[in-house]
């Protein structure tokens, strides 16, 4: 459902401004989102100060940074720091992405904003929680089917049937594009979203896959297929530059077709 | 796992903090200038159906409609109903799988605006 405010619980306050480093000369304002499962108290949106003469180019760095130097309470997950894990994506300057690829020159205004994936419950700060996005991922049935006897050494695929998987594989369930989606924010419990969708037309279209009918049927939902209207917003954020909105288009299209 | 304190999880911002995109804001207009057109039709079928029932209520409605606010309705409704036409053309494009990547979207939203003012002023021009 369409819902533009916050639940009362939920409404960011003006939280903690952290002291300046002392003697640094090139500081650069952070605002970032608080919420602590512990204190009873709402959300905040603490500011801090980064020395960027001694930090790396990356808005992780700079959260790294800031949890060593200034706040070691800020908590946000990251890995593998090179944009292959998926791990730090969060909403940064109005816009999802991974923390570790998202350069701190590639933002245009003075302040650096940060906040969680947006329209999600959060466990801790930058942390939401994805137990749902998951199980979405999951219902799709992210794996190959097949039917046949499995053949002796492995299932066989050409290389033009191949390359029509470029652009799915790559994809790192980071999240990014499914809660920048409107209609995932106001149907995310039941449209399945940018990611899913992508995933599922990965296995629909895998030249080995023996289950797209199967597939299909799955998706043919007015909410698990249909609350996609287009948006873009999921092709526009993808921090791995996939365009999840075509996967979608080219499931509606195989949906018609197999009804002519 | 730990499951702390789940059900007082506060919601994460999202539209408030999420930043306008091309492609979102030419979107929703769709949506605004449907239901725009929606409106323009109840009020010509009411002066459709007060021309067939009598003198005097076809002239109260024609008088609102002739009127500067009446124009100014009408003027909006045209851009509207223009817009709605390309947003939906778009649309068609778009299920055939066509022009699906970010930038032709872009260029397309940026068209629909665009291209319905110019059509307005032809429109307002012609009639």
């Amino acid at each position: 459902m369409v819902q533009f405010t916050l639940p009362k619980n939920s409404t960011v306050r003006t939280g903690k401004t952290w002291p300046k480093p002392e003697g640094a000369t090139n500081v650069r304002e952070f605002r970032i989102y608080r919420w602590n499962p512990d204190d009873g108290e709402n959300p905040r949106v603490d500011t801090y100060f980064v020395d960027m003469d001694t930090c790396g180019p990356m808005v992780l760095d700079a959260l790294i940074k800031i949890k060593n130097e200034i706040d070691p309470t800020l908590t946000f997950r990251r890995s593998c720091r090179e944009g292959i894990c998926g791990s730090c994506a969060m909403n940064i300057d109005g816009g999802n992405t991974l923390a570790c690829i998202f350069g701190m020159d590639e933002i245009k205004a003075d302040v650096v904003k940060i906040y969680p994936l947006p329209h999600m419950p959060v466990v801790k700060d930058l942390i939401p929680d994805l137990t749902h996005f998951y199980a979405q991922h999951a219902s799709i049935m992210p794996w190959l089917e097949t039917k046949t006897n499995r053949p002796a050494k492995e299932w066989k695929q050409s290389i033009e049937d191949r390359k029509k998987l470029d652009g799915l594989y790559e994809c790192v369930m980071c999240a990014s594009c499914s809660t920048s989606c409107p209609s995932y924010w106001w149907n995310g419990d039941r449209y399945l979203g940018p990611a899913a969708l992508l995933h599922a037309y990965r296995w629909i279209i895998d030249s080995r896959d023996e289950a797209t009918g199967e597939r299909l049927d799955d998706l043919e939902d007015p909410f698990k297929l249909y609350r996609c209207h287009t948006i873009m917003n999921c092709a526009k954020t993808c921090p791995k530059g996939l365009n999840p909105a075509k996967a979608i288009a080219e499931i509606k299209k195989m949906m018609v077709e197999r009804h002519v | 796992m730990a499951d702390v304190n789940r059900g007082d999880r506060p919601l994460s911002p999202h539209i408030m903090i999420y930043r306008p995109q091309m492609t979102s804001i030419s979107s929703i207009m769709v949506r605004i200038t449907g239901l725009a057109v929606l409106t323009l039709s109840v009020l010509v079928v009411w002066w459709l159906i007060a021309a067939a029932t009598s003198e005097a209520a076809f002239t109260s409605i024609d008088g609102f409609l002739r009127s500067w606010f009446g124009d100014l309705i009408l003027l909006g409704a045209t851009w509207a109903l223009w817009y709605h036409t390309m947003g939906r053309l778009r649309h068609v494009i778009w299920d055939f799988g066509y022009c699906l990547d970010v930038e032709t979207s872009e260029r397309m939203g940026l068209g629909m605006f665009i291209g319905a003012t110019v059509l307005t002023i032809l429109t307002v021009l012609v009639l």
